[in-house]
């Protein structure tokens, strides 16, 4: 049996383990160097989710609560490709989504921001991509938030998401933030990413195509996972 | 050719999107195995168990088998059983999972990888996710795994292993990570 391996994570395009900037980092990543291991059955392989059925509406952030009410703010289509590195469709992979609601809160006991909490709101969604590899969801803009790194910290308004891909390597978590965010040049998470190129493609653009009259605006945020090496090699037989 | 999205951190709220049901619990009744508890804690550089940490885990069936279309062995799938698993912290910042001892897997040129589960590590203030393996203290094929082979530090190698104890007459074994310090787990580049 041969295996056909990843390409490796791309150290110029992901943060290091430690910024010092983004103070939390400093404790909390690995200090000695990354032991190097080839890619064998267990790494090429992942979970798929293949059998993952989705309730209506998960792809709703906007009426997904239990209320069965619209929660408040400014409505906003997200959609974009989940591609590899060969630009390669990643087709039916789970894509889960979270985020703060309009006021810069999120739905969780330990965010204490004062602003107002949206009972209509969760801020939590799954969607699935089609065979092109293609995702769409609905959601609310989400506020800008303050935080304890430093004096006067604040978060640039973004969503987060979690990608599994085809394989154990190529999971993502990942967040993307919004074109003309005055905040966005002094987001130290945003800044660990060591690249000008690289930071840029966390920036959602506005697509006036996605744009629906008389409803919500239009954001595209296309992401790419890790590709395969060209050639498989002779791995377990 | 494509460049790769950077990874962010999963932040302090994760659990909104990640973690409110629970997805810990990954044998049923019926899944073949010897039935195990996997549990610990991540530890960060002051030596404080980190209460925002969230693992996943991937492991292979009892028969050493992954259910995925890229492993083409003709061992047995198991239906009842993904081998995904995924756990936040308890109030003791343990994150556990109730699974089954996996099988040996095919290792690269013809060697053979003793039982281990495959982990990923995400936390608030870790930017890119760190991975790991778990191997079990009492498996005798630890010795010739090429893996823990390719750790030649012993000391670094023993982090690598899962301490087996038994609560209520089943097997519980203890693996605790530390993300930087003295004895700081073994995290892979891959």
């Amino acid at each position: 049996m041969k295996i056909q391996t990843y390409n490796p994570r791309d150290w110029r395009s992901h943060p290091p383990y430690s910024f010092k900037a983004y103070g939390s980092s400093v404790k909390r990543g690995p200090l000695k160097k990354l032991i190097p291991l080839k890619q064998t059955l267990s790494e090429v392989t992942g979970p798929l989710f293949s059998d993952i059925k989705l309730e209506p509406g998960e792809n709703d952030l906007t009426r997904n609560d239990e209320t069965g009410k619209e929660a408040l703010g400014e409505r906003i289509i997200v959609v974009g490709r989940v591609l590899d590195e060969d630009d390669k469709p990643v087709p039916n992979t789970l894509i889960e989504i979270w985020q703060a609601n309009a006021a810069g809160r999120y739905h969780h006991p330990v965010d204490q921001h004062n602003a107002p909490l949206d009972p209509n709101f969760v801020g939590a969604g799954r969607c699935v991509t089609n065979e092109k590899g293609e995702y769409r969801y609905l959601t609310i803009k989400p506020g800008a938030y303050p935080w304890l790194n430093h004096t006067n910290a604040w978060r640039p308004a973004h969503i987060h998401l979690s990608l599994f891909g085809p394989s154990f390597v190529t999971r993502l978590v990942t967040q993307f933030f919004f074109p003309g965010d005055p905040l966005i040049p002094l987001d130290p998470i945003l800044n660990s990413v060591p690249t000008k190129s690289a930071r840029e493609r966390l920036m959602a653009s506005y697509v006036h195509d996605v744009t629906e009259p008389e409803f919500a605006l239009g954001y595209r945020f296309d992401i790419v996972l890790r590709g395969r090496k060209a050639t498989p090699f002779e791995g377990p037989q | 050719m494509s460049k790769q999205t950077p990874s962010q951190t999963v932040g302090p709220f994760y659990a909104i999107g990640l973690t409110r049901d629970p997805m810990n619990v990954m044998a049923t009744a019926s899944t073949q195995g010897q039935r195990i508890r996997i549990e610990g804690q991540v530890f960060d550089g002051d030596g404080m168990a980190i209460p925002d940490v969230m693992v996943e885990i991937w492991q292979a069936n009892s028969c050493g088998r992954y259910n995925h279309p890229d492993d083409k062995q003709e061992k047995p799938l198991d239906p009842t059983f993904t081998g995904w698993g995924r756990s936040g912290t308890d109030e003791r910042c343990f994150y556990s999972f109730e699974t089954i001892k996996p099988g040996p897997v095919p290792g690269n040129d013809d060697s053979v990888q003793a039982p281990h589960v495959n982990v990923t590590v995400f936390a608030r203030g870790m930017l890119v996710h760190a991975f790991t393996r778990i191997y079990f203290s009492d498996e005798p094929m630890n010795e010739n795994d090429p893996v823990l082979k390719s750790v030649k530090n012993k000391a670094r190698r023993a982090t690598l292993i899962a301490q087996r104890g038994e609560r209520d007459g089943k097997p519980v074994y203890r693996f605790d990570m530390r993300v930087q310090g003295g004895n700081e787990t073994v995290f892979f580049d891959m």
